[in-house]
C-alpha cells in the first residue's frame, strides 16, 4: 500500500514537472540569402516567405514531444557571395539553429552546404537551381524547386512536342550552368524524337556569334537553343535577326529575364521562348491566398521565390512534427520521407534531396514581357 | 559558297575592328617598345562616353536624327579618350621611360584595372544597351548572303581611318617626326624633334582610334559594359603580333587575318578536322595560326620593318 502511494506521488510530481516544461520551447531556424547587393530583392523575398511560415506555425501552437514550440527566425545576409555564405553558414550552425532555409543563389548554396552537412543541420534551398548542389551526395541538402537538368529536359520535350521543332541547333557558353542545361536539353530533344542539327560553343564573355550563327543558318534548323546568360543571349538574338534567321530562339532561365528584354530590344518576337523553374503564382494551388496574406503582412507584392521559401520552412516544421522531435538527427529521416501539400504544390524529395516532379514553366515573349505559356510537372 | 561569302563578311567586320585597335598597340610599341595593355580599356571608355552622350542628348533634345546623335557621341568620346590616353602617358609612362621594360608593362596592367574599376563606379556593373544608330535591317545582295548597312558602315569607317593614319604617318611632318622617334627617340631629340611631344601625339592618335573602334564595336553588338574592352584588347594585341608588332600595315593585315581566321575557324573547323574539333576550339584555332606564323616568321607576317615603324 505504502509502495503504491510513493508511485502515485512520483507520477504526480513528474506530471507537474511536465506541465511546467510543456509551456514553451523556443526553436531557432535560420534563413540565409542576399539582403544587400544586386540580388538583395531575392533574399528579402525569401526571408519574408520564411517568416510568414514561422508566424503561421506559431499561431497554430504546434506541440512537438509534448511541448508547445515557439519558432524563431534567425536571418543572415550572405550577399550572394560564396565566401560570405560559408561565414554565415558557420555563424548559423554555431548559434544552434535546428534547420536552415536558404541559400538563395547556387553560388552561395554549394559552398555553404558542406558546412551544414558537417554540422548535421538540414538546409532547404528555395531557389538555387544548379544540379551540382544535390550531386554532392549530402544527406542534409534539400531543394523545393526544379533544377536546371529538369529545366533542360522540360524545354527539350516542349520544343519537339509542342513547338514541332524537328531540327534544333544547340549553343552553350561552356560554363557549368550553360553546358549542363544544354546537355540536358539536347538529350531530351533526342529522346523526344527530335534531331540535334549542330552543337556549337562560345564563352561567357563573347559578343560576336556571327560565325557560329552563319554555320547554323546553313543547316536550316527549326529552332536554336542557347544555354547561358542574358548578356550573351541578347546579342545572339540580335545577330540572328541581322542574319535574317527565322528559327525559334529558346533559352533557359538565364535568358528569361527583364535584362534580356531590355538588351535584345526588337530582336525578340513571338518566336522567342524561355523557361523558368517553378510556376507562376496564379497557377500555384495556394497562390492566390498566399499573395493576399503576403501583401497584408508586408505591404508589398511577392518578388519571385517567397512561396518556395514558405514551403521550405513548412517542410522543416512538418518533418519535426512527424518525427516528434526538433533535433536535426531525429527529424532528418522524416524530411526525406516527407509528403506535404504546400503553397507551390506537393513537396516530396527524391534520394538526392531534389523535389520530386518539380515544375518548369515555359514562357513566350509577348507584348514586351515574358508571358507564361505552359507549366510542365 | 554562300556560307563562305557570309563567313568572309563576318570576318571582315570583326577583323576591321581588331585592326583599328591593333594600330594603337603597334604605334606605341613602335615608338616606345611598350605594350600598352590599357589600350583595350580605352575602347571601353570610348563606347561608354559615347553612350552617355547619346542618352543625355536624347533626353535633352528628343527626336534628333540618329546620325546627329552618333556624330555627337563620337565628337565627345574621341577627345575624351584622347585626353585619357594623354594623361596615361603623361602620368603613368613618361617617368618610366628609362626604367627597366617590366616597370612600364606592369604599370600598363595597373592602368587597365584602374580604368575598368573607374568605369564600373561611374557606369555600374550592368550591361547597357548601345543604340544601333545605323540600320541593322539585313539586305540581300545575293541569294543566301545578308549584309546590314551597319556592317558596311563599320568596314568603310575602319578602312578610311586606316588609310588616313597611313597618310598621316607617311606624308605629314608629324608622321616624319614619329618615324624618326621610332628609330631612336634620343637621336631624334638631338635632331630638334620634340620627342615628348611626338610620343604624346602617338598616344593621343591611338586613343582616338580606340574610341572610334569602341563606338563601332558597341553599335555592332548593341552592348556596352565596363569589362567590354578586355577581349577585343587581347585579340587586337594578338593581331598586332601576328602582323609584326611595330609595323602599321602589319597591324591592319594582322587584324583582318585574325578576324577571318576566327570566322572560318568557327565555321569550318569541324569539317577540316572531320568532326574531331568543334567551335569550342575557335580561339585555339586562332592561336594555332599565330603560333605557326611566329615559328616560321618570328617577327610576324610583315615583319618589324624598322623604317616603317611609327
Amino acid at each position: 500500500m505504502k509502495h503504491n502511494k510513493l508511485i502515485f506521488a512520483l507520477a504526480a510530481a513528474s506530471l507537474a514537472a511536465g506541465a511546467v516544461h510543456a509551456k514553451e520551447v523556443v526553436v531557432r531556424i535560420g534563413h540565409a540569402g542576399p539582403l544587400t547587393g544586386p540580388a538583395a530583392a531575392f533574399g528579402k523575398d525569401g526571408e519574408n516567405g520564411a517568416r510568414l511560415a514561422i508566424e503561421d506555425a506559431n499561431a497554430k501552437g504546434i506541440k512537438i514531444g509534448g511541448d508547445t514550440v515557439k519558432f524563431e527566425l534567425v536571418s543572415e545576409d550572405d550577399q550572394a557571395d560564396p565566401r560570405t555564405a560559408t561565414t554565415v553558414a558557420q555563424r548559423l550552425t554555431d548559434s544552434g539553429v535546428k534547420g536552415v532555409v536558404g541559400h538563395v543563389t547556387s553560388g552561395a548554396s554549394i559552398p555553404a552546404s558542406r558546412i551544414y552537412e558537417q554540422a548535421g543541420i538540414p538546409v532547404i534551398t528555395p531557389s538555387s537551381t544548379s544540379p551540382k548542389l544535390t550531386q554532392q551526395g549530402y544527406k542534409m541538402t534539400f531543394r523545393v524547386i526544379a533544377n536546371d537538368l529538369q529545366q533542360g529536359n522540360a524545354l527539350g520535350k516542349y520544343a519537339v512536342d509542342q513547338l514541332k521543332a524537328k531540327k534544333i541547333a544547340v549553343i552553350d557558353d561552356r560554363t557549368a550552368y550553360g553546358q549542363g542545361l544544354a546537355d540536358a536539353f539536347a538529350n531530351s530533344v533526342k529522346t523526344s524524337g527530335g534531331q540535334i542539327a549542330g552543337r556549337e560553343f562560345t564563352n561567357d564573355k563573347a559578343t560576336d556569334f556571327m560565325a557560329i550563327l552563319t554555320k547554323i543558318k546553313a543547316m536550316n534548323p527549326d529552332a536554336v537553343f542557347y544555354g547561358g546568360m542574358d548578356a550573351q543571349a541578347a546579342p545572339l538574338a540580335r545577330q540572328m535577326k541581322q542574319l535574317g534567321m527565322t528559327a525559334k530562339l529558346l533559352t533557359g532561365d538565364g535568358g528569361c529575364t527583364g535584362e534580356m528584354i531590355k538588351m535584345a530590344g526588337d530582336a525578340l518576337s513571338a518566336t522567342t521562348f524561355c523557361t523558368q523553374a517553378g510556376i507562376p503564382l496564379d497557377k500555384m494551388p495556394g497562390g492566390a491566398a498566399f499573395r493576399t496574406q503576403f501583401k497584408q503582412r508586408y505591404g508589398n507584392d511577392i518578388h519571385v521565390y517567397a512561396p518556395y521559401a514558405y514551403d521550405a520552412m513548412m517542410s522543416v516544421i512538418e518533418a519535426m512534427k512527424t518525427a516528434n522531435s526538433v533535433e536535426p538527427a531525429k527529424y532528418q529521416p522524416a524530411l526525406r520521407a516527407l509528403a506535404y501539400q504546400g503553397v507551390t504544390g506537393p513537396v516530396a524529395f527524391d534520394d538526392k534531396g531534389d523535389i520530386k516532379g518539380g515544375s518548369i514553366t515555359v514562357y513566350n515573349f509577348d507584348a514586351g514581357k515574358w508571358a507564361p505559356l505552359q507549366t510542365i510537372q | 559558297m554562300e556560307t563562305f561569302l557570309q563567313q568572309t563578311l563576318n570576318g571582315l567586320v570583326s577583323g576591321s575592328i581588331y585592326a583599328l585597335v591593333a594600330l594603337g598597340y603597334t604605334m606605341v610599341y613602335g615608338i616606345l617598345g611598350l605594350i600598352n595593355f590599357a589600350h583595350g580599356d580605352l575602347l571601353m571608355v570610348g563606347a561608354l562616353v559615347a553612350l552617355q552622350t547619346v542618352s543625355l542628348l536624347n533626353a535633352a533634345v528628343p527626336g534628333l536624327h540618329p546620325v546627329v546623335l552618333l556624330a555627337a557621341g563620337v565628337a565627345v568620346a574621341v577627345p575624351m579618350c584622347m585626353a585619357v590616353g594623354y594623361l596615361i602617358e603623361r602620368i603613368g609612362y613618361r617617368r618610366l621611360r628609362n626604367a627597366p621594360r617590366l616597370a612600364p608593362l606592369i604599370t600598363a596592367i595597373g592602368v587597365s584595372f584602374l580604368l575598368q574599376t573607374l568605369a564600373m563606379i561611374i557606369w555600374g556593373r550592368e550591361f547597357h544597351v548601345f543604340p544601333q544608330l545605323v540600320s541593322t535591317t539585313p539586305m540581300q545582295p545575293m541569294d543566301g548572303v545578308v549584309v546590314s548597312p551597319l556592317q558596311i558602315f563599320t568596314i568603310v569607317v575602319a578602312f578610311a581611318l586606316m588609310g588616313g593614319l597611313m597618310l598621316l604617318v607617311n606624308k605629314s611632318r608629324l608622321g616624319r617626326a614619329m618615324r624618326a622617334t621610332a628609330e631612336n627617340h634620343r637621336v631624334a631629340g638631338l635632331m630638334g624633334i620634340n620627342a615628348n611631344g611626338v610620343i604624346a601625339a602617338t598616344f593621343i592618335i591611338g586613343s582616338g582610334l580606340a574610341a572610334l573602334a569602341g563606338v563601332l564595336f558597341a553599335s555592332n553588338y548593341a552592348i556596352a559594359h565596363y569589362g567590354m574592352g578586355f577581349t577585343p584588347g587581347l585579340k587586337a594585341f594578338t593581331a598586332a603580333v601576328l602582323g609584326g608588332i611595330g609595323n602599321l600595315p602589319g597591324a591592319m593585315v594582322g587584324g583582318l587575318v585574325l578576324g577571318l581566321v576566327e570566322s572560318f575557324g568557327a565555321g569550318y573547323i569541324e569539317h577540316l578536322t572531320f568532326g574531331f574539333l568543334n567551335s569550342s576550339y575557335q580561339d585555339i584555332f586562332a592561336f594555332m595560326i599565330l603560333g605557326a606564323v611566329l615559328i616560321f616568321r618570328p617577327s610576324g607576317l610583315l615583319g618589324e620593318r624598322v623604317a616603317d615603324r611609327a
